[in-house]
């Protein structure tokens, strides 16, 4: 049954991925990728991967289609360009990095394999001691906020960095500011009038 | 959006469920899926659907840009003074076990803050960014 369900959601993820490379009208686009993240975060709970899931579902499906959407509206696109001459050097350089993917994919092992091995060292260690160690049922947040703790802050940190750099470039500043960018904008206006 | 009843009676009724459900990701990440990253969004998406329904002018006064700076710098800080309490307790950096009387315990407090950090930090951004974005004069 769970090979069924696998099938029919890579089915429409790649049903949705070919949807988003037809379609040029952008918030058609923008909903449609909200969509296979959605799908995406579906996988993963197949793939009993509930957190990573979770993530998927609330930063790929929700903000991410949420920030894309508030771009339209202050771009006022609606439709993508026309692209006149016929791409055929990205379609090369596409069909030979997919093509190299494919053949990596060849020797990499099955999915739950035992022989694996990610699930040969450090995971055994970790379902074996995390319960003694940490004594928290969920490994994953053992692992997260403790084993990997330099990891995670670094994560916080790149988060942090993210929210300075968009306040950088689009913030107005303090309330200090504000004020002199409405009189810059009100004399251009006047200036205007005139 | 403001006009749309349906859309501002639901949107009402469904944030503090919004909020209330981001605050058991948050602290019941120990046991099931979840923790700060998610919990940090799902608490920034009931802001944003709030702004989305009633403006970002209307939300700004919910919570002003002064405190988002400040939330963002917090939760930062926050994770590295867990860190650092570790050092200052006899232990390395960001080592839990020195935190409580026995080790399981340091590290239940060790992990709680540090998520705790990772949360308001990652709430304290998306409003941010979503904010920022959706103040831009088009």
């Amino acid at each position: 049954m769970a090979g069924f369900l696998d099938v029919v959601i890579l089915v429409l993820m790649s049903v949705t991925a070919f949807s988003i490379l037809r379609s040029r009208n952008l918030f058609g686009v923008v909903i449609l990728s909200g969509i296979f993240s959605l799908l995406a975060a579906s996988f993963y709970v197949l793939l009993a991967a509930v957190d990573v899931a979770f993530t998927e579902a609330s930063v790929g499906a929700g903000i991410s289609t949420l920030l894309m959407l508030a771009t339209l509206a202050i771009t006022h696109q609606k439709r993508e360009k026309q692209h006149i001459n016929t791409p055929i050097m990205p379609i090369i350089v596409v069909l030979v990095t997919g093509a190299a993917l494919v053949y990596g994919t060849l020797d990499m092992p099955l999915y739950g394999d035992i022989n694996a091995p990610s699930n040969q060292y450090l995971i055994q260690r970790f379902i074996e001691q995390s319960g003694a160690e940490i004594g928290i049922p969920n490994i994953v947040t053992s692992i997260l906020a403790s084993y990997r703790g330099y990891d995670t802050l670094g994560e916080t940190f790149v988060i942090f960095t993210a929210a300075i750099g968009v306040l950088t470039l689009l913030g107005r500043g303090r309330t200090g500011n504000k004020a002199e960018v409405k009189q810059i904008t009100s004399l251009e206006t006047d200036e205007e009038k005139e | 959006m403001k006009h749309f009843s349906v859309l501002r009676v639901i949107s009402k009724l469904m944030i503090p469920v919004i909020l209330l459900f981001a605050l058991y990701v948050q602290f019941h990440g120990d046991f099931g899926p979840g923790g700060g990253f998610q919990a940090g969004v799902i608490f920034a998406s009931a802001f944003i659907l709030y702004a989305l329904i009633f403006g970002v002018h209307l939300a700004r006064r919910v919570i002003p840009s002064s405190a988002t700076r400040i939330l963002l710098s917090f939760g930062v800080i926050l994770y590295t003074a867990v860190g650092i309490a570790g050092i200052i307790f006899g232990g390395n950096f960001l080592d839990y076990n020195v935190l409580g009387q026995n080790n399981i315990t340091g590290q239940h407090i060790g992990i709680l803050l540090v998520e705790l950090g990772v949360g308001i930090t990652v709430a304290a951004t998306m409003i941010t960014v979503f904010f920022v974005f959706a103040s831009q004069e088009s």
